[in-house]
Order: C-alpha cells, then sequence, then structure tokens
C-alpha cells in the first residue's frame, strides 16, 4: 500500500528558533497517524506546511503523490485541514458555512446545499443549521469545523489539536466523529497533547520535541516503553509518606517518584493496586488516594526522551 | 466517503484558471454581502460620514464659501462629497481584512484548491454594498437640499459605475497596507492620514482657480479633483473627456502597483 503522506527531513525556522530541526514523516493510505508532543514541538508548524499553508526551510513532502511545494494546487484537492483555531466564520450559520465551502470547491448552489444538510445530520447540528456559529458551544464548533473539512471529501484530513480546550464530553463527540472517518478509510494525521487520544484514535504514534521526533511506534509498543499505567498513593498523613515509599519500591521494584505528598511509580502488574491496598490496610496506613491511572504526557516524554518536555502543559492526560 | 487509494496524478488539474478564479471571487464575495445583511451597523460608518459632511459644508460652510450662492455651491460640492465619500467607505477594508486574515477561516481558504486571490478580490467586490448604501444616502439628501441632475439617467449611471470603480481599485492600497500590517487599528490610522491630503487638497470644497499656484498644481492631478470633475461633468452637464481619461488612468495605476503588492503580501502573511 502506497503512503498518503511522506515527509524528509523537514526544516522550518523562525529567526533563531528552529520549529521543526529535520522531520520525516510516513503515514500509510487509511492509517491515522497521531502526532504526540507539547506545546512547541512543532506539531503545528509540521501540520501547516504538509497543508500547503506554509513552505518548509529545507526537506521535502508530499501528499498522495503531490509535492507540497511544487504542487500545492493538486495537494490542496487531497487534504482538509481542522485547524486548532475554528477555521469556520463565526458570523455565518453553521448551514451557510458550509454551502459556501460547497461553492467554492465548485460544487453547484444545489449540490452545496445537500452536501451540507448531510453533512449537518451526520454531525448531529441539524438543529443548530440556521443559527450563527458564534451562539455554539466548544464542541458543536469543533464538529462544525470537522465537517467543514469534508465537502470535498478529502483523501487524506489533517486535525490539530482536534479536543484541544474541550471537556471531556465535547472531546468524546469528537472522537466518535474521528472514529466514523477513520472507518470509512480516510487517511488522518492527527496531532494532540493528549497521551489518551492518542491512544483512543490513531494506528501509531509519533512523538515530538522540541522539532525533532523522539518515538514512534503502535500505541501499545510505546506504553509498554513508558511502562503501562501508573499507580497513584497519597497518604492521609504526611509522616507516611516515607514507609508508603518503601513499601511501594517493595512491591513494584521501581522506586517511587514523589510529589507534593503523592506517591507514583509504574504499574506492570494490574494487581499491584490489591497487593497496595492490602498492605497498606495491615500496616494501618489510610490512603487519601489509591488508584492506577495512564501516564501523563509529562511522564511519557520522561520515560522516552529522559526529559520533561519543552514546554510544560497546564492540562494532564485525562484519567 | 473517501477511498483507500489516492487518485491517479493525471486527473487533478494543476493550475487555477481566470474563470474559476472569478467563480471563487464571487462566491467569498457573497461570503461579504451575508455578513454586512446580518449586521447592518457595518454600514452606519458609511451612511452617517456622507449625511454630516454635506450638511456642514453647506449650511455650517457654504455662505463663506460660495459667497452667498447657497444651491450653486451645492451643485459643486454634491459630488465632490460623494467622491469623499466613496473613498472614505473604502477605506475600512484593510482594517477588516488585517483582522479576518488571523483567523482560522483564512487558513482554512489557503489550504482549499481555490484561487490566491479569491479572498481578497472577495472582500474587496463585497464592499461594492457599502458603496451602494452610501452613495443611495447622499443622492436622497442632496435631492432633499435642492440639488438637481443637469444631465439624462445613462449618464447619472455612468457616474454611479466610475464612483464605484475609483472606491473598488483605490480599495487596494487599503488591502495592501492590511496584509502588511498585523494591527488593524494601524492600518486604519495610516489609510485616514492618507487620504487627508487628497481629499482636502482637492476641488471637492474649493474650486482650482481659488488655490494658490503650487496646490493648484497638486490639485490637477489629484485623483479626488479628477474623479470629482468627471463626476460633476456626467451629473451635473461639461466637460467630461479629460479628467475621465485621468480618472481612469489613475484607478488602472493603482491597481497594478497594490493589487501584486497585496499579493505578495498575503502570501508572506501565511508565514
Amino acid at each position: 500500500m502506497g503512503y498518503a503522506i511522506r515527509a524528509e527531513g523537514l526544516v522550518k525556522k523562525y529567526g533563531d528558533f528552529t520549529a521543526l530541526d529535520g522531520v520525516d514523516l510516513e503515514v500509510p493510505a487509511g492509517k491515522v497517524v497521531g502526532v504526540l508532543g507539547p506545546n512547541g514541538a512543532g506539531k503545528t508548524t509540521t501540520v501547516r506546511i504538509l497543508a500547503t499553508l506554509m513552505r518548509p526551510d529545507a526537506g521535502h513532502a508530499s501528499i498522495g503523490g503531490y509535492d507540497i511545494v511544487k504542487d500545492p494546487v493538486r495537494v490542496r484537492q487531497l487534504i482538509g485541514l481542522t485547524g486548532q483555531f475554528a477555521s469556520v466564520d463565526e458570523t455565518l450559520s453553521g448551514a451557510e458555512n458550509l454551502v459556501l465551502i460547497g461553492r467554492l470547491l465548485g460544487l453547484a448552489r444545489r449540490d452545496a446545499k445537500a452536501r451540507a444538510a448531510e453533512l449537518l445530520e451526520n454531525f448531529s447540528l441539524t438543529e443548530a443549521a440556521r443559527k450563527p456559529i458564534a451562539t455554539f458551544s466548544g464542541g458543536m464548533r469543533r464538529r462544525l469545523d470537522l465537517a467543514a473539512s469534508l465537502v470535498g471529501r478529502p483523501q487524506v484530513l489533517f486535525l490539530d489539536e482536534p479536543t484541544t480546550g474541550l471537556d471531556p464530553h465535547a472531546r468524546q463527540e469528537v472522537w466518535n466523529v474521528v472514529r466514523q472517518l477513520v472507518a470509512d478509510g480516510s487517511t488522518v494525521l492527527l496531532t494532540t497533547q493528549y497521551l489518551e487520544e492518542a491512544d483512543q484514535l490513531a494506528d501509531s504514534i509519533t512523538v515530538f520535541d522540541k522539532g525533532r521526533k523522539v518515538a514512534e511506534g503502535r500505541p501499545g509498543e510505546l506504553k509498554r516503553r513508558v511502562g503501562g499505567q501508573i499507580l497513584q498513593v497519597r497518604p492521609a498523613m504526611a509522616a507516611d509518606v516515607p514507609q508508603v515509599a518503601q513499601l511501594l519500591a517493595e512491591l513494584s521494584g521501581h522506586s517511587p517518584a514523589q510529589d507534593s505528598g503523592v506517591l507514583t511509580v509504574p504499574a506492570d502488574d494490574p494487581l499491584l493496586v490489591a497487593a497496595v491496598a492490602r498492605r497498606l490496610d495491615g500496616a494501618g496506613i489510610t490512603a487519601d488516594e489509591l488508584g492506577l491511572r495512564l501516564p501523563s504526557l509529562d511522564e511519557v516524554f520522561l520515560a522516552l526522551t529522559g526529559h520533561e518536555p519543552a514546554v510544560a502543559d497546564e492540562q494532564p492526560v485525562a484519567v | 466517503m473517501s477511498t483507500q487509494t489516492l487518485s491517479a496524478p493525471a486527473e487533478l488539474p494543476g493550475r487555477i484558471g481566470l474563470a474559476q478564479t472569478a467563480q471563487h471571487s464571487l462566491a467569498l464575495a457573497g461570503r461579504g454581502v451575508i455578513k454586512f445583511m446580518k449586521s447592518p451597523m457595518q454600514l452606519v460608518d458609511v451612511i452617517l460620514t456622507p449625511i454630516i459632511s454635506l450638511l456642514m459644508f453647506i449650511y455650517l460652510f457654504g455662505d463663506a464659501m460660495s459667497g452667498g450662492d447657497t444651491h450653486g455651491y451645492l451643485q459643486h460640492v454634491t459630488p465632490g462629497v460623494m467622491v469623499m465619500a466613496v473613498f472614505q467607505a473604502s477605506i475600512g477594508i484593510g482594517a477588516s481584512l488585517s483582522a479576518d486574515a488571523s483567523t482560522g477561516i483564512f487558513d482554512r481558504f489557503r489550504s482549499m484548491p481555490i484561487a490566491r486571490s479569491s479572498p481578497l478580490i472577495g472582500a474587496v467586490l463585497a464592499d461594492i454594498v457599502r458603496y451602494v448604501a452610501c452613495l443611495a444616502t447622499l443622492v436622497v439628501l442632496a435631492l432633499i437640499m435642492g440639488y438637481r441632475v443637469g444631465t439624462n439617467p445613462v449618464a447619472s449611471l455612468a457616474a454611479v459605475a466610475l464612483l464605484i470603480g475609483f472606491a473598488l481599485s483605490f480599495s487596494w492600497i487599503s488591502v495592501f497596507l492590511g496584509m502588511l500590517i498585523k494591527n488593524p487599528a494601524s492600518v486604519q490610522g495610516l489609510m485616514t492620514i492618507l487620504i487627508l491630503p487628497l481629499t482636502f487638497a482637492s476641488n471637492v470644497f474649493v474650486s482650482d482657480n481659488k488655490m494658490a499656484d503650487w496646490l493648484q498644481a497638486w490639485s490637477d492631478v489629484n485623483p479626488v479633483s479628477l474623479v470629482a470633475d468627471a463626476v460633476r461633468g456626467l451629473l451635473n452637464g461639461g466637460p467630461v473627456a479629460g479628467s475621465l481619461a485621468g480618472s481612469l488612468a489613475w484607478m488602472a495605476g493603482v491597481i497594478v502597483v497594490f493589487f501584486p503588492l497585496a499579493m505578495r503580501a498575503y502570501r508572506k502573511n501565511a508565514g
């Protein structure tokens, strides 16, 4: 099977700042690749270059075999883009936005209207079709944004942080839409700051840091490298912390990390929680918090690169 | 939805033709017109400014400027105020495009297989709504105040077409600045400063022969004077050919210089 997206040695500099420092990327047709990284890792720059919004300073890339610099008009006929910021017109209604895009893509007025109605229906936006976007909730706006990217039935879809800033419910809605696209066979390049999102949606994950690719693999492989889940304990009494730390080290075989009274260790064994609970109970130690969670982006980075992300993300991975 | 294999190379056109550029521009002009319809408050400035100008110049300064012949002055000033008003209406586009271009919607346009120039051309064309609103207001007010057209409907329509053409071509200066400068307020400020010497050092309010020699020399080649002369000729009667030729030369010149500049700035703007 051919590659829908292929990039080699992409470099982009802004003055002295190197946003992309030689990135290679390959996305097979019909697959979803998640690009995971903190703010400033170069995710958005990569998408902007691949979507022909800016030119790379070095390196080359092609979409569906067409060079993004030499053949941008053909590339634009293959792609759809949903940016980080709403790329729909706030003052127009949902339907007007979609009809406008259909008209720009050369559909006759009647076909543009039919396509708009079909997409609004698919994205459960029919009721909101006549209202201006300014009145839409965050989730509705993103869904409309996605719908706008799909008017031309693109073969390759770029989703740049499609759920950043959304509440969990709205995030779930967007995920459902993306899953539907994937089932329909679209090729998707998805950028995200959330490991869970990449895990849920992507066939494979590429991890970016400081404009470089630092790791790639299937979600399962990466998670194994990171150590799967994390066991987190918060003893009720600060005085118990050293004793709990010793106990965790003994049971898990890892030395626990400690941050403001919370102890964490990689949980390789799913039975670890039960074992820890029994031992705490036996020692008469009360814990305010005891449970498993997915590693945060910071922890993924620590495990993969040996350092914290270049720019700390304010929202950790959802539990 | 989409299929797993991508289309064969030969199927996709690699360039966007002129006809498509026109089609895309018109679709985007439609977007602008819908926006005016939804928030008519955007038209308040182009309706109020000419009303205030005309009332002020006739009733406040009219006597002093005309030596008592207020009707004669109204006949002289009205075509000139029309030029000034559409000129002022044409400078707002830079500021609004400057704000618009930084939003995601322009990223979407840039990622679509449409002519690069079409979002700008579309916005310029949508402003015809502003010019029509502005001119309609002025005509009604001037007629109420006693202004009389001395020619025929065809000449009057030609005057309106000239005024709108003048605003459309000169708005590219504002578009250029809007693409160059990221701060909308600075764009508006710069344009306001730019049009002051053009509108006031012209024959809009005073006849050329009342000016100092150097000022008259400038006024003679000033596009505002030339268009005002042509509109006066078309509406009041009198010679048109020379001033019309001069006006059209200015309009063509401004487009030839500022359209490519605006497009270059727009491409760079994308980063």
